[in-house]
């Protein structure tokens, strides 16, 4: 029973510099349980302290995202594929100097206004 | 053939064409699973960009943001900058895009033809530095105006408002739209619209997986998620990588003759994933993707010839869609 979990590069610190690790669990939850008891600290920078996936993580199961699959209940069989990537919608030139801008304003402005 | 009073009325009310090659063949007797494209490549400057770019600025104006003479500020290295560049010419505004110095010869010719002033933040630091170089301008000039299309919600209207119809309006029998997934203007607004009108209606999305070097560069904390984006709109979310995009997007012009980017082939790859699925499941599917623009400005990464493995080569590190 494996899967294979590919890695991105902000997370290497856990997996030893390993691009893709393999692990197992019926579930994402139960997988990445599996992985943290071999790369300790991994899964407490994916899940929150709630019990959910973090905001700005996303995992895709086969090239899906788990979210719209049951997030951190949705079910793995042997031989699927697992991708972690940080959440960066397309354009990320774009949203990364928009959304600075638009806070720089909106900071400016409430200091305007005091 | 239809006639307008200029080139802004113009926008949108592009053609649903059917991909009698691309569809999957079904088995005797089952029912008809079909691929619709929907050609945004015949917007003015040849994406769908137009849409957003005329409804946030016609949006701006009505709220007396925009008067006449005023000067827009955009961070982008795509197809909304050249957009708003048409769209600012015709409507009497000056546009200021800041962008990457390492984006296509094509993009930066286009923008600087239409009239648009470029400020370029060093490819070298990737978006922090563009992050850095954004605030600092803003800092400079507080009086330009930032239409911001990641929350803007005329953005997202402009589909709700033009897009959701005309699919409708063509194809009354859709069962899926899939779209890519970027500012997530096109998905929310077609998306709504098409729920609305719409029993059981599937709203998928396909989003660009890039090469590590753009991931790279940012730590979870500072992930993005643009403020229009609301996952209830949506179906499924598929992340489609490099090599599967180029091969779509190959296959797209090889087989239908359709010429296009390689968030188009993204796109389609979704598109062709919900389609065989739906042929498996024995259920009928009328299935619309949105062509986002056309292949001409990405001719020069060489993509479009060559093995997968170059091509896929060409595109690392780059933000392809």
């Amino acid at each position: 029973m494996a899967i294979e979990v590919r890695i991105p590069t902000i997370l290497r610190s856990h997996t030893g510099g390993a691009k893709v690790v393999e692990g197992a669990g019926d579930t994402l939850g139960d997988l990445l349980t599996d992985l943290d008891s071999r790369h300790a600290g991994l899964k407490a920078r994916l899940v929150t302290e709630a019990g959910a996936l973090h905001r700005f993580v996303n995992v895709y199961v086969n090239d899906e995202d788990v979210r719209f699959l049951g997030a951190l209940d949705a079910k793995l069989n042997d031989g699927d594929s697992v991708t972690i990537l940080p959440a960066v919608a397309g354009g990320a030139f774009g949203f990364a100097a928009a959304a600075a801008i638009a806070s720089h304003a909106v900071s400016r402005r409430a200091a305007d206004a005091r | 053939m239809a006639r307008y009073d200029s080139l802004l009325d113009a926008c949108g009310g592009t053609p649903l064409v059917g991909l009698p090659r691309l569809s999957p063949t079904v088995p005797d007797g089952a029912p008809p699973v079909r691929l619709w494209a929907k050609l945004e490549d015949r917007n003015p400057t040849g994406s769908i960009k137009d849409r957003a770019a005329l409804f946030m600025v016609r949006a701006a104006e009505e709220a007396g943001r925009l008067r006449p003479g005023d000067t827009i500020l955009e961070p982008t290295s795509g197809n909304t900058g050249i957009s708003l560049a048409m769209v600012a010419k015709l409507r009497g505004y000056r546009l200021v895009c800041v962008m990457p110095e390492n984006v296509s010869t094509e993009r930066v010719q286009l923008l600087r033809m239409y009239g648009a002033e470029i400020i370029f933040s060093p490819a070298a630091g990737g978006s922090n530095q563009a992050v850095a170089t954004a605030k600092q301008i803003s800092a400079e000039h507080p009086d330009w105006v930032m239409l911001y299309q990641y929350g803007n919600e005329a953005n997202a209207r402009a589909h709700y408002e033009t897009t959701g119809p005309e699919l409708l309006h063509d194809l009354p029998t859709i069962t899926h739209f899939v779209a890519g997934l970027g500012t997530t203007g096109t998905l929310m607004g077609t998306g709504r619209y098409l729920r609305e009108k719409v029993d059981g209606i599937q709203v998928v999305a396909a989003e660009p997986r890039y090469g590590e070097l753009v991931y790279g560069l940012r730590n979870i904390d500072e992930g993005y998620v643009p403020e229009l984006y609301d996952a209830t709109v949506l179906s499924r979310r598929f992340s489609v990588g490099t090599r599967d995009a180029v091969l779509r997007t190959r296959q797209l012009v090889e087989v239908e003759g359709i010429f296009a980017g390689f968030s188009t082939g993204a796109i389609l790859h979704a598109a062709l994933a919900v389609a065989h699925e739906a042929v498996r499941d024995g259920r009928r599917a009328d299935v619309a993707f949105v062509v986002c623009d056309g292949g001409w400005k990405y001719l020069s990464t060489g993509a479009y010839g060559g093995t997968l493995a170059d091509a896929e080569d060409a595109l690392e590190g780059q933000l392809w869609a």
